[in-house]
């Protein structure tokens, strides 16, 4: 069935939402408003107010209130609009969510999944353009994925709810109108994937920068991995592929310093240094807020030109 | 202990036949001494040791022929030789030489020599390709592997593919551009007679030298055509170690270096020179005289050519050439013209390291030198 990634997100709902009587979502605006990207528009109808609830305006009221019905047994989706604000909830998700589990000596654990958009490329500007899924990717206790295909938008919420940890669900505005065929409902959030195959660079990526990054491996012969799963990082994949190719580029919609790409290059230097030919490159946002003219945005931001021109820098 | 590696005597040289030890298993030996007798595509080179020991063992045997970093001899080590060795300066010590961590396990792997292979990687890194192009060329013998020589090689057919190697490798890799100069001699010639009318026969001093003694003197404010272009990147030498290009009587030429020419006094470089012309010829030169040149000059002039366009020695970055020097026609600085004794001085330069307004600048500032030959003394 083909359908957009807003579809698919949406589809997942509907289907947590029947297959799980525990299962609630609970965020600004899911209810009468439908969703602040029309993700859960006409839920409220169907499944009641007991089950689709809005949220008064208070981030760390609201993902608190959806932990502790976590640990009661009940197996919460709370959405936080945007990354950005999820800022606002961080003590919950990091300092309870997270660490519940170790502090209660294995007594409680918050199998609750936090929903969140994030990324730029949409004219919001910088207070609403952060990209900060390392920041979520840094804390033990958290599973964090990065749905960026039709199957993972639709399959990732209903393996994060089967999942007994706290999971913090990333969703990409820039990929909303993105149209695949749904193909499989049963999708995993343990391991990455290689989303083209190819023989001279391996191009590493997540989320949204994904589809950019298939299109520069058009140009490059470039092998694309998609990360998928940030927390745990599965490396197999790309340690292979590295293998092959010999040469790396990450890219990565978050700042540089302290990225995710960052990760991801230590990695392969530390388990692949004698596979490589180059030094592993990264692609990444300018060190910047984000602008907020669209020229200037888009320089701010890994596009496919930027990739190709640091895969073939690998090369002599 | 430490090992005695057989070095690179040139950019052309891949493997040398020993010749004979001149040290024996107990003996101590000093920084700078000949230890061995190597003979090169070239000529039979005495092979100099830099560091101070006592040999423990020759693997080596005469007569056998090894691939340049083969393990010559084990000698159980003084401390390890200073940083900064005082003249004659130490062989050029390249930076480490850039291999991908996959090129360097796959090389090990194919025993290919590493220094050998042409980098094509990011910065001019050997990759895992370039060393399997290596290897397809040319099936290294493995640094273990020594084969005996079955006859002595063909001398002048092994210096014709040496000099092919080293000069196809420099108009493959290096971008030359040319000046001359003509370069009124008068005075330089008139000093120079009435300097030799005061000395005996055997002291007496060629223009040759005075030339050679102008271009270092010269080279002080250019320190981008004296030096070393390795891996990527220049590596300036503030000596002048001038490779003099002397052609053998059995055919080819070798260059090997007079060290620290701006230092040494006329006299001093004449002798050096003539010493230099009979080892070349009779061949015996020293490794530290193979592989130093910083720069070379080529004076064909006795064979009556006006100018020479010299072909760069790698990795060195320049090359003077100077024709005859013949009486021709000239025009004074007062507009005058009248038959003066002139020589047309030629630069071959490395275009990544230097552009031609330098090139020019160092004519004219060799030119200048060259009309106050008394202070070349």
């Amino acid at each position: 069935m083909t359908m957009t990634y807003r579809e698919a997100l949406r589809q997942g709902l509907y289907d947590a939402l029947d297959r799980d009587e525990r299962v609630f979502l609970m965020g600004e605006d899911v209810g009468k408003y439908g969703g602040t990207y029309a993700v859960s528009k006409g839920m409220l109808d169907k499944y009641g107010p007991e089950r689709v609830r809005d949220a008064p305006l208070s981030e760390l009221a609201f993902v608190g209130a959806g932990i502790g019905a976590a640990m009661g047994g009940m197996r919460p989706i709370v959405e936080v609009m945007t990354v950005n604000f999820s800022m606002l909830a961080l003590d919950q998700i990091v300092n309870t969510a997270a660490m519940l589990r170790h502090m209660s000596g294995g007594q409680f654990s918050a199998p609750v999944v936090v929903r969140m958009s994030t990324g730029a490329g949409r004219q919001l500007a910088a207070q609403h353009s952060n990209t900060l899924e390392a920041w979520y990717a840094h804390v033990p206790g958290l599973k964090v994925v990065a749905p960026a295909t039709i199957d993972d938008a639709h399959g990732m919420l209903l393996a994060a709810l089967e999942d007994p940890n706290p999971v913090i669900v990333f969703e990409y505005p820039a990929l909303f109108e993105l149209k695949g065929e749904l193909s499989s409902s049963d999708v995993d959030i343990s391991s990455s994937a290689v989303r083209r195959r190819g023989g001279k660079v391996t191009l590493v990526t997540y989320g949204a920068c994904l589809h950019k990054t298939l299109k520069a491996a058009e140009e490059v012969d470039g092998e694309v991995i998609d990360l998928r799963v940030l927390r745990p990082l599965d490396m197999a994949p790309v340690l292979e592929s590295v293998k092959k190719t010999r040469r790396a580029v990450v890219i990565d919609e978050g700042w540089r310093s302290g990225s995710l790409a960052a990760e991801v290059m230590a990695r392969i230097a530390e388990e692949a240094f004698y596979d490589l030919d180059a030094a592993p490159a990264r692609v990444c946002r300018e060190e910047v807020p984000i602008p907020y003219p669209r020229h200037l945005e888009e320089a701010a931001l890994p596009q496919p030109e930027k990739i190709v021109a640091a895969a073939r820098g690998l090369f002599g | 202990m430490f090992e005695f590696k057989l070095p690179s005597l040139g950019a052309d040289m891949d493997e040398g036949k020993l010749i004979e030890w001149k040290v024996k298993p107990g003996d101590a030996v000093k920084r700078g001494q000949v230890i061995a007798v190597v003979d090169t595509s070239k000529a039979a080179v005495d092979v100099e040791i830099w560091e101070d020991g006592v040999v423990s063992e020759l693997i080596t045997q005469p007569g056998e022929t090894i691939p340049v970093g083969t393990v010559m001899a084990r000698l159980n080590g003084a401390a390890p030789a200073p940083a900064a060795p005082p003249r004659p300066a130490a062989p050029p010590v390249p930076g480490r030489l850039r291999v991908s961590p996959a090129a360097r396990k796959v090389a090990l792997a194919k025993g290919v020599a590493l220094e050998k292979v042409l980098g094509t990687g990011p910065q001019g890194a050997i990759t895992v390709e370039d060393v399997e192009k290596a290897a397809l060329v040319k099936r290294e013998p493995k640094a273990e592997e020594r084969r005996i020589e079955p006859a002595a090689p063909d001398r002048a057919l092994e210096m014709r593919k040496a000099i092919a190697a080293a000069m196809t490798r420099s108009k493959r890799e290096i971008p030359h551009y040319y000046l001359s100069q003509t370069v009124p001699m008068q005075r330089a010639a008139e000093w120079l007679a009435a300097e030799n009318a005061k000395r005996p026969v055997t002291k007496r001093l060629l223009m040759a030298v005075l030339q050679l003694k102008a271009v270092a003197v010269a080279l002080a404010g250019f320190p981008d055509l004296n030096g070393f272009y390795r891996d990527g990147a220049y590596h300036p030498v503030a000596a002048v170690h001038a490779g003099v290009a002397i052609s053998l009587r059995q055919g080819g030429l070798v260059a090997p270096a007079i060290h620290d020419v701006a230092q040494l006094p006329l006299d001093d470089l004449m002798t050096a020179l003539t010493d230099l012309v009979r080892r070349a010829r009779a061949g015996s030169l020293r490794s530290s005289e193979m592989s130093d040149p910083t720069i070379t000059v080529s004076n064909i002039g006795e064979g009556g050519v006006e100018s020479v366009f010299p072909i760069i020695y790698p990795p060195q970055v320049a090359i003077v050439g100077f024709g005859t020097l013949a009486p021709r026609p000239w025009v004074a600085p007062d507009g005058g013209m009248h038959v003066a004794p002139t020589v047309v001085a030629s630069l071959g330069a490395d275009h990544r390291v230097s552009d031609g307004h330098r090139g020019a600048l160092f004519l004219a500032e060799l030119a200048r030198r060259l009309q106050e030959p008394e202070k070349l003394r």
